[in-house]
């Protein structure tokens, strides 16, 4: 930001925790300014008295602090010359190099004409089958990781970042321990994937009003390449939980009436503004959002998950499995809103039945361990559907699984074939004959009737139709 | 025209000095860089007028130009609505060229150079009043009445009308005279604030027909009538959305508004991309040819959210007053309210529960008031039938938004979470909804009427068996299988019986998504009577195995075709199913 030729002041009249306020006219809303070379925003014009938000706080500010206002809002230089860099929340380098040319655009900028936006059918890879077989990502979409924070969701992150495929990947940090941004930054170097990668990063180490500027900038910049350039944009946003707390604090200081959670009354606009930017564009290009809500204790009924699952299409819910000492993907609370649109359309067309049959079986397997632990009898089925389970678990749900779909498939039916009949899997016909495997070495001989399965479950296949 | 300027601007509350005796809700624009920005006067105090701005606020100064309108918000009015995609103020999206929405760019809603066959239904001298039909256009499918200005009161005279011949939507059609002797010129376009209510019916009687939807959790179970309310309130992920898709593609109404306020913008993509492909179940013609979409999308300006339901309020009171059937969905009253918890907030009144304004209740009621059967001046009759649909936080349903809606809706649709988990879609919990029409006299008469004097009885019997059912569940998984009578199997069975073949509906099924009201007619008296056989069953494990083939039966017949060969060929199979374990005459089984 070029400070030259501006409107300086030095007579601030109030000062508080977070803001000052002083006389000055023609000063437009949202605009930037430096208040004792510290970077400020109007919040709040009252005639000639205009109020600044200081991102970093106003220790040590005096009255007669230098106030120069920039005469625009937060805006970001874009350009190719973004690519491979890392930016603070200023959008002003943090790697040491030069500061990159390209044209100014305001952050925050105005939304897609509804319709004018395509409707997103590109389905994203990424070898996770908890994700590709069970909650199909598509360009254009936006999701979040809901998880504990004990949880590796910023490795997660990584990888599926490496693996998708994306023309740019945009990183918006809030937050992050310097020890994560390391991480990131050593495992994109590794790949070495930097040069398709733009971070914006806002650590631990800096003001947490800062992270508001976060997603806006890394928005605009993912709008510059999906728009100007016509490329697939993925932007990881992480931590979105602490973005909110960002929100809260400046709405506590602004003296505004606090909503659920202390969490302001527009947090559901504040994030829709945000996650909407996602977008499949008439030309090709496409911004995917994939975020990560950190959860306190699993809770998703608090604020700040539930409106943001209001506004994501669709959630991935991270939980530690202790049968196999492992994260998984949890199939039941995990949802892709998108994935209709390109699974047996871009994938195998047996995956819906497939998906679907597999999670009704380890539906089958949570009820039987419900009834195990009520101390009620197994039936045999009930054990096959626990041996299933752990399978599963093992080799589709797992995090650190990395195969291609139709592996993922495969695995799936091998599944069935080894703990199943043909008649319990509930699944088309036509797909198996293509593709039940017969195990014959594997099968489990079972004398009696296996009608004891537990009440409350019944294995029809009447959904099957739904995804087709 | 008048003037004020920006003083104060706090987001997008933006205080206007002005000495112009300024009207409450009254439009202004601000003249912000090069854009004319729009606001709502909500608050006025003295000589400074709060406006509530549309758009965002970013690059405002004190000191900016402000033209006050004279008016509120107005709706334009007036043929070649239909089809269109608007925002929440009226522009008409289409016509908008940027991929970004420009601040401060408006487009008008109806095209001033087409040309409409106007056909005249008074006559010169006739005594007429607002809201009586002048002559018609043929709009789409539907013949578009050319009506008396709703704002003209008292009774009038037609002093000319031109003849039958094609007309531009501003071109004089009438002249009317008022009883103080002031001529009136009408054309095609009128305009309505948004927030006042049209009234200018006759009668507006208790709605006593139902609005046939063909899911059957809702024509069977919980019947919507038409002219009448109901809301959906549900967490996120419980099918709000293809419920209210599924609604709006099929419901048996002249014209569907679909009000997408504060949702997401994938999903309005959605209907964009699929509703001109789909053809409307009960004219044939394309769905989207009686259908008007007003979209405000989340991450679109939060205070012309408001306006949005509003707006397409205005409009469905139109097309009602031209005697048609209007089904208006709103979806989701909740980013509504929240808009007005923001301006609440910004104006500092004293907050309700959760931050919401004191009144939030009361405005709910009146926009839900504004649905409704009406008899017009001419004998005709016209209906609004009104859906919404809540997001409660959390999925708390004792959130201020639900409760409010729960005071005035007439029909309940929870979705519930539990059901949308064990894929029972639709997720409507079936012993918590409920509808108010199946109390009314007037409904039972004409239900019975159209589906046989028993059908009431026979719903509520079905009702009550789910009740138990779900009763005997509880039991059962407190007590274990073999330590409850076997008739609580039995019982429990009877009630996933109707849950599987009435309640659950495959709204991607290109059959079962829509169940014509004969068919549900037919399947609910065959499942009752299976409910009411008296079975021979000695185990308790060999009743659920049993159960199972008979709901997969059924299963079987509500994907295939009404009364098709291979629909009757299940049909006898499950007769000799249901023969084979029928406890004998003389033998009470078990």
């Amino acid at each position: 930001m070029s400070l030259a030729f501006k409107k300086i002041y030095t007579n601030i009249s109030h000062i508080t925790k977070a803001t000052c306020t002083l006389k000055a006219t023609g000063i437009s809303n949202e605009e930037l300014a430096m208040v004792d070379g510290k970077y400020a925003q109007v919040v709040k014009i009252m005639g000639n008295k205009v109020t600044l938000q200081v991102f970093e706080g106003t220790e040590g500010i005096p009255k007669n602090a230098e106030v120069i206002f920039s005469g625009k809002a937060p805006s970001l230089k874009v350009g190719r010359e973004l690519a491979g860099r890392f930016f603070n929340a200023y959008g002003i380098p943090i790697d040491g190099k030069h500061i990159p040319d390209g044209t100014e655009v305001e952050i925050g900028g105005p939304s897609v004409n509804p319709v004018r936006r395509r409707q997103p059918a590109e389905f994203i890879a990424t070898g996770i089958a908890g994700i590709d077989l069970n909650n199909a990502l598509v360009t254009g979409q936006k999701i979040p990781f809901f998880a504990d924070s004990d949880q590796p969701y910023n490795q997660i992150m990584a990888m599926v970042a490496l693996r998708a495929q994306a023309d740019k990947i945009i990183l918006g940090g809030m937050g992050l321990t310097n020890d994560d941004y390391l991480y990131y930054r050593n495992v994109f170097d590794n790949a070495g994937a930097l040069t398709r990668i733009i971070s914006f990063i806002n650590t631990t180490e800096d003001p947490a009003v800062e992270r508001l500027l976060i997603p806006d900038m890394a928005l605009t910049a993912a709008e510059y390449f999906a728009v100007q350039e016509k490329e697939k944009v993925l932007v990881l946003l992480t931590d979105m939980t602490l973005y909110c707390d960002a929100l809260s604090i400046v709405s506590n200081r602004m003296d505004q009436i606090p909503s659920r959670d202390s969490m302001p009354g527009s947090l559901y606009s504040d994030l829709a503004r945000i996650y909407e930017k996602a977008a499949q564009f008439p030309d090709g290009g496409s911004i995917t959002i994939i975020s990560v809500t950190s959860l306190s204790g699993g809770d998703i009924t608090h604020s700040i998950p539930d409106n943001t699952g209001y506004i994501t299409e669709g959630q991935l819910f991270l939980r530690r499995d202790t049968d196999i000492g492992k994260v998984i993907i949890d199939p039941f609370r995990s949802l892709s809103r998108l994935k209709q649109l390109v699974i047996g359309k871009q994938t195998r067309g047996d995956h819906a039945q497939v998906m679907n049959a597999a999670v009704r079986l380890y539906a089958d397997a949570m009820n039987a361990r419900t009834k195990m632990e009520n101390g009620f009898d197994l039936t045999e089925y009930d054990q096959r559907t626990l041996d299933f389970a752990k399978e599963y678990a093992r080799l589709l749900l797992a995090v650190d699984v990395n195969i291609q779909v139709e592996r993922m498939l495969d695995t799936a039916w091998e599944l069935f074939a080894r703990y199943f009949k043909k008649e319990e899997i509930g699944i088309k016909q036509q797909w198996i004959e293509t593709y039940w495997k017969e195990q014959p070495e594997n099968r489990i001989e079972t004398n009696q009737e296996l009608n004891h399965e537990h009440l409350g479950r019944i294995n029809i296949s009447f959904r099957n139709k739904e995804v087709e | 025209m008048e003037k004020g300027k920006v003083k104060n601007i706090i987001s997008n509350l933006v205080t206007v000095e002005t000495d112009y005796s300024v009207a409450q809700n009254e439009i202004c624009f601000i003249r912000t860089g090069q854009s004319d920005l729009m606001g709502g006067v909500i608050k006025v105090a003295g000589n400074h007028a709060f406006v509530q701005v549309y758009e965002s606020t970013r690059g405002m100064k004190a000191g900016d130009e402000v033209n006050f309108q004279g008016h509120m918000l107005e709706t334009t009015l007036g043929p070649g609505l239909l089809s269109k995609k608007f925002d929440g103020l009226q522009n008409d999206l289409n016509k908008m060229q940027n991929l970004f929405l420009q601040r401060g760019e408006y487009t008008d809603a109806l095209e001033h150079e087409s040309e409409w066959e106007f056909s005249p239904l008074a006559e010169t001298g006739q005594s007429i009043q607002a809201g009586d039909w002048l002559g018609e256009v043929p709009e789409k499918n539907i013949s578009h009445k050319i009506m008396v200005p709703f704002k003209l009161e008292g009774m009038l005279i037609v002093k000319s009308i031109v003849d039958k011949g094609l007309y531009k939507i501003t071109d004089t059609v009438a002249v009317l005279q008022d009883f103080q002797g002031t001529e009136h010129i009408v054309s095609m376009i009128q305009k309505w604030p948004v927030t006042i209510p049209v009234k200018i019916h006759e009668e507006k009687p208790r709605p006593f027909q139902l609005l046939h939807t063909g899911i059957r959790l809702i024509d069977t179970m919980n019947p919507l009538a038409e002219g009448g309310t109901g809301f959906i309130p549900g967490p996120f992920g419980s099918g709000k959305t293809v419920l209210q898709h599924a609604i709006a593609k099929q419901a048996q109404a002249d014209i569907i508004l679909f009000a997408a306020c504060g949702e997401r913008a994938n999903e309005i993509v959605e209907i964009f991309t699929e509703f001109p492909k789909l053809e409307d179940p009960n004219t044939g013609g394309l769905l989207m040819d009686k259908t008007i979409i007003i979209a405000n999308t989340s991450n679109m300006p939060v205070a012309s959210r408001e306006a949005s339901v509003y707006t397409a309020m205005t409009m469905a009171e139109y097309y009602r007053t031209m005697g048609l059937k209007v089904l208006l969905l709103a979806d989701s009253t909740s980013r509504w309210a929240q808009a007005l918890r923001e301006m609440s907030n910004r104006l500092e009144e004293l907050p309700g529960t959760d931050a919401f304004p004191m009144d939030l209740s009361a405005i709910i009621s009146n926009f839900y008031a504004r649905a409704g059967f009406v008899k017009l001046h001419n004998g005709k009759q016209g209906s609004i039938t009104f859906l919404g649909t809540v997001s409660p936080a959390g999925g708390n349903l004792k959130e201020p938004v639900t409760e409010a809606t729960k005071k005035v809706a007439r029909c309940y649709y929870a979705l519930s979470q539990q059901r949308a988990d064990s894929k029972r879609y639709p997720a409507i919990d079936p012993v918590d909804s409920y509808s108010k029409y199946l109390e009314y006299l007037e409904v039972q008469r004409t239900l019975g009427a159209q589906l046989g004097d028993t059908w009431v009885d026979t719903v509520i019997e079905a009702k009550d068996i789910l009740l138990k059912g779900r009763e005997t569940y509880e039991q059962i998984n407190i007590l274990g299988d073999d330590s409850v009578p076997l008739e609580y199997h039995e019982k429990y069975w009877k009630s996933e019986l109707i849950d599987f073949v009435i309640l659950q509906q495959d709204a991607f099924d290109a059959i079962d998504s829509y169940t014509s009201l004969e068919r549900q007619r037919y399947m609910l008296y065959a499942v009752i009577d299976v409910c009411h056989t008296e079975f021979n069953f000695q185990l308790f494990d060999e009743i659920a195995p049993y159960f199972k083939k008979i709901i997969d039966m059924f299963k079987q017949m509500n994907y295939i075709e009404f009364q098709s060969n291979a629909f009757n060929q299940y049909w006898k199979v499950l007769e000799e199913l249901i023969n084979q374990k029928k406890a004998k005459e003389h033998e009470p089984g078990i």
